[in-house]
């Protein structure tokens, strides 16, 4: 009876109020995998990044056409060559209750100085000068033009909520790439979204942060239930059958099923992951010669592959970087002739080809061993025969740092948003000190291109610097440092009615704070 | 009996031994876990700090023995991405399993029996042809794509059940959460224990009909059957028996086998037990989950074929257990 009472006056209760809240608007996504961990700093990949959109804030995030929105730093200004004002917004709350200030930003980039993965990221950056509680200054060792790109991945932590110790006497702030710790299992972010339940592997729990300083935008989303969903058949048939309301990534083999489907929406973009071939000139002399390195260019159709392996779901290449980045250069263009190939082959004393081996992963993108395999069968025509082996990515990885094979595949995303960085892991001279060309599995080594990148990594007039890395993009190209092959596109899919075409963009970071469900 | 179980104890702490060195003997050959565990950009030199910190660069022998050591005082390691000591991850994670492997073992016996049977005692008619050929087709297709399709069918098309995960479970005690209490959690356990039930019923079918049909041709059958008793006591309580010696057998095996089936079903339905959890563990490198699953496997088919030898006692009284103990 008692029971029976606080049921009755529950709905009550939910009747009187009913007309004031708007019914709950509930928003289950599906993605291949959940965030590792919720400590922002622990890695640096694209669940942690997705998460850090949903619980945190950026001081400035990209727009869909890949310019900077402000975001919890109001406006900035360059003070001299190596000094950046920031103007925080005021009146910003932490899920905590805290309120945000410059001397949180300047305890999370101390945090960000100690992470292994995001150390890399903010190397020129030296300090932050704390002037008031809404301003701050941003210091680099030197002139760097990228500081705003970098200024993405400040997420501001809530300083007095990550410090001072745990019940058990572990610090709050420790940062444990393997471990345990309290920042890896408790958040307090200014972002859209607290986390409410959290069981790894299997579900997150998100509701809406009721005290979020963002009162402007029109995201209506209540709650969001993230469930990781692997398999890519179960993905699309869970979205489907209505079972989820939004999935990524959705797989170039239902596509179309998604497209055509009346009640759910496909959402497509060019990414600005580019996968290519490097060809190890240590490992194969043949490979020294440029002719030989332009007739495999030649000879594989990256077109091809991109029409019928990824079903036009790419984006071709003929340079590293995306269009949209600075340095794209429009006029490369993709190289594809099988006669001109036997030609250069023949001119550069290898008519009769080679053997070489070649090795890729086959679970680390979209279609890699196919691809691979279409390589191998491409460069078979002229002459170059291909020993392939593909394998998961697990093992895969420790075979490119040994540089395995004579030609190794690899994808490649700017953490920075910028050509440079491309050029500075793919293919610049390798260098143990500097970390310079740590995925260069070609060797290959071009001191003009590494002058070019250096000389553009200090130049702040953006025109300038779109000259030089256009440029440095043109010497690769000429001397075919690699073989690109496409950009990766990315999809979505989504239930109709949920507006996930203007929150998405090509970094993939899925901005849900401004989700609107019909 | 006592001797017997005694003999059991020993064979199972044998076989977790050899496991656990066959598990970390391998595990250098899954790949490097640091890959997983840090972003693509950070250098070499930060990787080998991290691999000195999670001892990775001590040699074999020293690291079997550290974990060894762990291992006696109940500690399997801790799991890198779950980062909770990995036998709670899978203690965590096998009700789960242990409800899907139910679900299924009850399709099977509650299928496998009486389609048998009956196809032992009418192999001519149609449906028995029918029921023969049909499971021609479930031993042949492979348990992924028999899930995908009824994804397809049952979920999409049709939309009765649906397409992932475990729904609505109630906690009942410990790690133990059960899909069996609520409609909802009926209808989430149903499609991926038919498809995990899918591979195995045909086999039992087909094997329970065959020894069916031998014991129906024995002498002690037709002197039942002259003597007048009912038929279907014939066939369910005196030849039914003497089929089961053999089937519990392989039966037994086969529970082993449908543990490494529940890998592919639930990786499918997103099924979130420990053998979606092993297939993840494999992908991310994470050796001591790996090597905490194929330990706790092991003793799994230890304890299921004592049980199987214990029923064997039951069923048939001249199997004598002491004897096997000595």
């Amino acid at each position: 009876m008692n029971k029976f009472i606080r049921i009755a006056a529950a709905g009550m209760m939910s009747l009187t109020f009913g007309a004031v809240a708007q019914a709950d608007v509930t928003v289950k996504v599906a993605y291949d995998a959940d965030p590792v961990s919720l400590d922002p700093h622990e890695q640096l990949s694209g669940g942690t990044l997705q998460f850090s959109h949903m619980s945190f804030d950026p001081l400035v995030r990209w727009t869909q056409d890949l310019q900077f929105e402000p975001r919890l730093a109001e406006s900035w200004e360059q003070i001299d060559a190596t000094t950046t004002r920031f103007h925080l917004r005021s009146g910003v709350k932490f899920h905590s209750g805290n309120v945000m200030t410059a001397t949180d930003v300047d305890w999370t980039f101390d945090r960000l100085k100690e992470s292994p993965d995001f150390k890399g990221i903010f190397s020129l950056f030296t300090d932050v000068k704390v002037i008031d509680d809404h301003t701050f200054d941003l210091i680099t060792s030197e002139p760097y033009p990228l500081v705003l790109h970098t200024v993405t991945y400040i997420f501001p932590m809530d300083s007095k909520f990550y410090s001072g110790t745990t019940d058990d006497g572990k610090d709050r702030s420790e940062l444990v790439k393997h471990g345990d710790s309290f920042a890896s299992r408790n958040v307090s972010g200014t972002g859209p979204f607290v986390v409410s339940e959290r069981e790894q592997g299997v579900k997150m729990v998100f509701d809406r942060f009721d005290g979020y300083w963002d009162t402007e935008t029109a995201g209506n989303v209540d709650q969001i239930i993230l469930t990781p969903i692997k398999e890519s058949p179960t993905r699309v048939a869970a979205l489907l059958s209505g079972d989820v309301d939004f999935i990524a990534p959705v797989p170039p083999t239902d596509l179309a099923r998604v497209d055509e489907n009346d009640s759910t929406d496909l959402i497509t973009m060019p990414g600005t992951r580019i996968i290519t071939f490097q060809m190890n000139q240590e490992r194969v002399e043949a490979l020294k010669d440029v002719r030989v390195r332009q007739a495999i260019d030649y000879a594989v159709n990256n077109a091809g592959i991109v029409d019928r392996i990824m079903r036009g779901f790419g984006t071709v290449g003929a340079q590293a970087s995306p269009a949209g980045y600075l340095g794209h250069n429009p006029e490369l263009a993709p190289r594809f002739d099988v006669e001109k190939a036997k030609a250069l082959m023949a001119e550069a004393g290898y008519a009769d080809g080679f053997e070489i081996t070649m090795m890729a992963p086959n679970n680390r993108y979209v279609n890699d061993d196919k691809i691979a395999q279409a390589v191998a069968s491409m460069l078979a025509k002229i002459n170059i025969k291909v020993d392939l082996q593909t394998m998961p990515k697990a093992q895969y990885w420790p075979a490119f740092d040994e540089r395995a094979a004579d030609m190794m595949m690899i994808g490649w995303h700017s953490d920075t948003e910028d050509s440079a960085n491309f050029h500075q892991f793919l293919s610049h001279c390798a260098d143990a000190e500097t970390g310079n060309g740590q995925y260069n599995s070609g060797n290959f080594c071009n001191a003009e291109a590494d002058m070019l990148m250096a000389k553009a990594n200090a130049e702040t007039d953006s025109g300038k610097r779109a000259e030089m890395l256009q440029q440095m993009e043109t010497i690769l190209y000429n001397e075919a440092a690699f073989i690109p092959l496409h950009w990766q596109n990315l999809a979505w899919g989504a239930r109709k009615g949920v507006h996930a075409d203007k929150i998405v963009n090509a970094l993939n970071f899925p901005y849900f704070g401004d989700l609107v469900v019909d | 009996m006592f001797a017997y179980l005694v003999k059991r104890v020993f064979q199972a702490i044998a076989v977790m031994f050899v496991i656990s060195l066959i598990g970390f003997a391998i595990q250098d050959n899954l790949g490097d876990p640091l890959r997983e565990l840090v972003g693509q950009s950070v250098s070499e030199e930060v990787r080998q700090e991290l691999r000195d910190e999670l001892g990775l660069n001590d040699s074999f022998l020293t690291q079997y023995l550290r974990f060894a050591g762990n291992a006696l005082q109940g500690d399997l390691g801790t799991s890198y991405f779950f980062k909770e000591p990995a036998l709670d991850v899978i203690l965590k994670k096998l009700p789960a399993t242990m409800e899907l492997v139910l679900g299924a073992t009850i399709i099977i016996i509650g299928l496998s029996i009486p389609v048998g049977v009956y196809t032992a005692i009418y192999p001519n008619t149609i449906l028995s042809r029918v029921v023969m050929g049909v499971s021609i087709i479930g031993i042949s297709i492979p348990v992924f794509l028999t899930a995908i399709l009824m994804i397809f069918v049952f979920s999409v098309e049709y939309g009765w059940f649906p397409s992932y995960g475990r729904g609505e479970i109630v906690h009942v005690f410990g790690p133990w959460e059960t899909n069996f209490a609520t409609v909802d959690g009926w209808m989430h356990i149903l499609l991926p224990s038919v498809a995990l039930a899918s591979i195995m019923l045909p086999l039992f079918v087909r094997l329970i009909r065959a020894e069916m049909m031998e014991v129906l041709q024995s002498e002690y059958v037709k002197y039942a059957k002259a003597k007048g008793i009912r038929p279907w006591r014939i066939y369910f309580v005196h030849a039914l028996k003497n089929t089961l010696l053999p089937v519990i057998t392989v039966g037994g095996v086969q529970i082993g086998t449908m543990v490494a089936y529940t890998i592919l079903t639930e990786t499918v339905f997103q099924w979130p037990g420990m053998g979606f959890m092993f297939l993840e563990a494999v992908n991310r490198v994470d050796t001591p989950l790996i090597v905490a699953y194929l330990i706790v496997v092991g003793f799994i088919f230890v304890v299921t074929n004592t049980i199987v030898d214990l029923i064997y006692g039951l069923v048939n009284p001249t199997v004598n257990l002491a004897r096997m103990g000595a």
